[in-house]
């Protein structure tokens, strides 16, 4: 059934004609909204395009890092600057999807996609979102958790800090086909540490519920504490705790509950 | 619904054509251009069949809005050999075996011509990195990943 394609020169107007109409997507790199319109969904009658340069932009110039919304994947990859993000924008489809795919249509993309915004959730990232009301900042687990009704905003850009080390930021995509696949889980890790002691943990998970969340009993456990083995044996104990993940043909629900710990304490181990 | 008009330079050739509102690359080139090289595999971006180079990058011309591509560069494998001559890929594809039913080895070629034309003598591994987008439920892929590599720079790999 044929759309609306509605292309406009700024992200303002791009915003203000996703607000209006409950039938508008916005059309980014094309690998959600136009797979959409492939199986035929009728709920999109009107696709809203911006050409706005603005959105493609990034910003490497301080300690917090900026990304335009529409930036994709393999732009991520040529950027040396944002090398601790190399990992999740690799494990996203193969080439061509990553020369399509955006990072802001990732934080659109549910399970078993979406595997970029595991490594946004897990580094505190700031959503910002254009509304009919306005531009504001959120944070991203806010997004999240209300990302069913923030089809009618436009992401504008995602910013965070950047990890104080290398080994600060860890990333990992469990798949059953490699290089390419679907996630089974994907985790990811910020550990901040100070005087050899984590502080602010975040731990990220995708494919173990709804949306992309936290381990929050994980994140406790390893509170205050340096990054030995009993720690991590404390945080892999509870990987499972608030999760809920659901059947698919890559893994059940009972699977994911029980490899979770495992790959959790490989991670925080630093093991391959 | 008001059509679109839409101009590209498709395989050296300019065109000019008008689209509906949501209709896809890969339909327009197929159904309004007639080049039936690209294939519909899966619609959802998971097999690599319509696979298409838009100013040099691999993209699926199934998830690309057919309007975005105005004023830009679309190569498909109908636009690879050079008159009679088959392009180093094929006769590789060719000699080496790399093809069975055929249905993926045009989204196969565009995504290893992607490839060879930034990295001219790529390894195994970046083959196989090069290809992961691409689906085949014939060869078992190393007959493909030997034709990449055979085709490449003097045909030698790195290991």
């Amino acid at each position: 059934m044929p759309v609306t394609v509605k292309t406009f020169a700024s992200f303002g107007e791009a915003a203000s004609a996703l607000s209006s109409d409950r039938g508008a997507r916005y059309l980014g790199g094309g690998t959600l909204v136009m797979r959409a319109l492939n199986e035929g969904d009728i709920s999109i009658s009107t696709v809203v395009r911006a050409t706005d340069q603005a959105l493609t932009r990034i910003d490497v110039a301080s300690s917090r890092v900026t990304i335009g919304a529409g930036v994709t994947f393999a732009r991520i990859l040529a950027e040396r600057e944002l090398a601790f993000l190399h990992a999740p924008a690799r494990s996203i489809g193969g080439p061509a999807v990553r020369n399509m795919g955006t990072v802001g249509g990732n934080l659109f993309a549910s399970s078993p996609y979406g595997d970029f915004t595991v490594a946004l959730l897990a580094l505190d990232a700031t959503v910002s979102v254009q509304g009919g009301l306005g531009a504001r900042d959120m944070p991203i687990e806010e997004f999240l958790q209300s990302r069913e009704r923030q089809s009618g905003a436009l992401v504008l850009a995602v910013s965070c800090q950047r990890p104080a080390s290398a080994d600060a930021f860890r990333y990992r995509k469990i798949a059953r086909i490699k290089p390419k696949g679907g996630s089974v889980i994907t985790l990811a890790a910020h550990l901040p540490s100070s005087g050899g002691r984590i502080s602010g943990a975040r731990i990220a998970l995708g494919s173990m519920a709804a949306t992309q969340i936290r381990a929050r009993a994980a994140e406790r456990a390893l509170e205050g504490r340096s990054l030995d083995d009993a720690a991590i044996n404390a945080a892999a104990a509870v990987a499972a705790e608030g999760v809920s993940p659901t059947d698919n043909a890559l893994g059940s629900a009972w699977y994911r509950r029980e490899i979770v710990g495992v790959h959790l304490r490989r991670l925080l181990s630093g093991l391959e | 619904m008001t059509k679109t008009p839409l101009q590209f330079r498709h395989n050296g050739r300019d065109v000019a054509l008008f689209v509906d509102g949501g209709v896809n690359l890969l339909v327009a080139l197929r159904e309004l251009i007639g080049d039936m090289t690209p294939k519909f595999g899966c619609g959802q971006g998971g097999c690599g069949a319509c696979g298409v180079l838009i100013d040099g990058e691999l993209h699926l011309s199934c998830l690309t809005l057919a309007e975005t591509v105005n004023g830009r560069t679309v190569e498909t494998l109908d636009g690879l050999k050079d008159g009679p001559n088959l392009h180093p890929l094929q006769r590789a594809f060719m000699e080496q075996f790399a093809a069975q039913c055929g249905y993926c080895t045009p989204g196969m070629l565009m995504a290893a011509k992607a490839l060879l034309d930034r990295n001219p003598s790529p390894t195994r591994a970046e083959v196989i990195e090069a290809i992961s987008g691409n689906i085949c439920r014939c060869t078992g892929y190393e007959p493909i990943i030997n034709a990449v590599l055979a085709a490449a720079t003097g045909g030698r790999a790195r290991a």
